[in-house]
């Protein structure tokens, strides 16, 4: 009777000794494996955020180090600043000009490879790989040879065909040809990635759907488009806006590259300078940190707060799964 | 109708075709071509005779150290290819299959910084390497680089779909997670490390502003800082600035002839499980 006790007890100690061991063991492998991630996303997004913000609240310059401490002082110098304005001005014409071009070129493209009879992989291929293209080298095509502004560019080679005299395209400021320039590129180097989430979107639909629709009488390709398509490709398109949106908030390379001179001095950046290249120019060429990263963080609430609207607006993600 | 209906469509296509098609005609014409053809009045549509040497003299440049761009992009590429797909593909595990009692907190950690636009804070990131004393440095250039919030994202959804029968097999054997993960789901796994795999390489080779910040002397710039410098320089060369951009762009392209379809569909998964 007392050994069978105290034996159960030992049984329920063991047990639990086990149990403890068998989730430190769980623990650990979870830890094994995620580890290495999740201390590096601490360290290099966290301690930015928490390091950046500090210096953001000092007077620091040409030092990465903490001096004297002016609270918000250069966040009230950055949103007085009309250099810095200007910049966020800029960068919003872009994505009004950007945003929905790309959206409509990307669905076109998409709406047509996908009702190709033949080769259809061949187009698909052909607005896709522009994706494998970087933006430096997508810049000099397009500065150094498409757009040069000299006769020998080949958009006024083709244009003197028609007895169209050579345009300036990047230097002239009326009409603003520069615009015609930084929006064509990046066309070209995003619209096939957003074309293949769309595709990808239009081949999840399932294919009754749209018999159901012939049999009710909906018989031409745009009623049957605009019915079923794109109601349908409605989570495809908040994401593709969404992606797109922060993207052009982020330009910096094509600015860089087709308006700047050798490290985004001087050159033509006077006409459009988007915020990354003005931080640029304060952090890294003037060594204001202290503002350079309070600018940071500005963009990045604008950024943060478009993203927020536009989602509000397109009422967020659906629920529905097609 | 119907017939006229599939003429209209291939016109178009194929006028954008060609369109898509100008850029890549214009940097492989000029990257061969003398600067005399490249500058002609009447547009010359391709090289009288073709001009190897163009490349010799971009690796003779002394105005560019070309070749140890090629060699700072190719070792940055790599390991950043191979060390963010392996952290990310481990940690997607996890958080898919170990029940680890604080997972979901885990988890929302993770996806939280999805939500941080990282380029916008690039000043940030910058005073920390800098700090760290890493400006200059293949590590400073590579390992902020390595954790991707996103991919781990999306390796997670792909292991919550994979067949948990197989695995609990394998657990049965006495296997611990990580063997399971390494001999029973990777093996079945290539596709989405192919296709992730590659995303993370174009990034990378691609990439300006991050390189530019960090490898501020010669010797660190990448074959994208040395272009761009390149590009602005006071003596235009266009012949050896076009065979730079070919050369630049050619690994990229190889690795999208051979891996399209992967990469294909590593951007369509982004979308929809997005």
């Amino acid at each position: 009777m007392l050994i069978g006790t105290t034996q159960s007890a030992m049984n329920a100690q063991t047990r639990q000794i086990a149990a403890r061991r068998r989730r430190l063991r769980t623990t650990l492998e979870f830890w094994g494996m995620a580890g290495p991630l999740v201390l590096g996303l601490l360290i290099f997004t966290f301690v930015p955020l928490i390091w950046g913000f500090m210096i953001s609240l000092h007077d620091s310059r040409g030092t990465i180090n903490l001096a004297k401490f002016v609270g918000f002082e250069n966040y009230q110098y950055l949103l007085a600043n009309p250099e810095f304005l200007k910049s966020l001005g800029v960068v919003i014409q872009f994505a009004i000009f950007i945003v929905p071009t790309t959206f409509a070129l990307s669905l076109f493209l998409a709406v047509l490879v996908d009702n190709a009879a033949f080769a259809k992989g061949f187009f698909r291929s052909v607005f896709f790989v522009p994706t494998a293209i970087s933006y430096v080298i997508a810049s000099m095509i397009w500065r150094m040879s498409i757009f040069n502004g000299l006769p020998y560019g080949l958009a006024n080679a083709f244009l003197w065909i028609f007895e169209v005299a050579p345009i300036s395209w990047i230097g002239t400021v009326k009409p603003p040809w520069y615009w015609l320039v930084l929006v064509t590129v990046r066309l070209w180097l995003q619209v096939g990635f957003y074309m293949i989430l769309f595709i990808a979107g239009m081949q999840s639909i399932p294919a009754e759907l749209y018999e159901a629709a012939r049999v009710d009488g909906a018989a031409s390709k745009w009623t049957l488009f605009w019915r079923i398509t794109f109601p349908l490709l409605r989570n495809t398109s908040v994401f593709v806006l969404l992606i797109n949106i922060i993207h052009a908030f982020n330009a910096f390379a094509e600015f860089f590259n087709i308006l700047g001179g050798t490290f985004a001095t001087g050159g033509l950046l006077s006409l459009a300078r988007p915020p990354l290249v003005y931080l640029y120019q304060i952090a890294l060429s003037s060594q204001e940190y202290g503002r350079g990263t309070a600018g940071a963080f500005i963009l990045a609430a604008l950024i943060i707060l478009a993203t927020l609207i536009q989602t509000r607006i397109s009422g967020g993600l659906g629920k529905e799964s097609y | 109708m119907r017939k006229l209906g599939h003429i209209g469509t291939h016109l178009v296509l194929l006028f954008f075709t060609l369109l898509f098609l100008v850029p890549f005609y214009v940097m492989v014409r000029n990257a061969l071509a003398t600067d005399v053809e490249i500058t002609a009045f009447d547009w010359v549509w391709f090289p009288r005779v073709i001009q190897w040497k163009n490349f010799t003299d971009l690796f003779t440049d002394p105005f560019v150290p070309m070749g140890r761009g090629f060699l700072n992009s190719a070792v940055i590429t790599m390991l950043t290819t191979t060390f963010q797909t392996a952290f990310a593909c481990m940690a997607g595990y996890a958080l898919a299959r170990i029940p680890y009692k604080n997972r979901n907190l885990v988890l929302g950690l993770v996806l939280s910084t999805m939500m941080i636009p990282g380029d916008a804070l690039f000043v940030p990131s910058f005073a920390l390497v800098a700090r760290l004393g890493w400006v200059n440095t293949f590590q400073g250039l590579i390992v902020p680089g390595l954790f991707s919030a996103f991919n781990t994202f999306m390796f997670r959804q792909h292991f919550l779909d994979f067949p948990q029968e197989l695995e609990e097999a394998a657990r049965m054997d006495g296997l611990a997670y990580f063997g399971v993960f390494r001999r029973i789901v990777i093996p079945n796994s290539w596709g989405i490390i192919t296709a992730l795999g590659s995303l993370t390489m174009v990034g990378s080779w691609n990439s300006f502003l991050w390189p530019l910040v960090i490898g501020q002397s010669r010797n660190w710039w990448t074959v994208q800082v040395n272009l761009a410098v390149y590009l602005t320089a006071q003596v235009v060369r266009l012949r050896l600035i076009f065979a730079g951009a070919l050369l630049g762009a050619l690994p990229m392209l190889i690795a999208f002839f051979f891996l399209q379809r992967f990469i294909a569909e590593g951007v369509a998964r982004t979308g929809i499980k997005g």
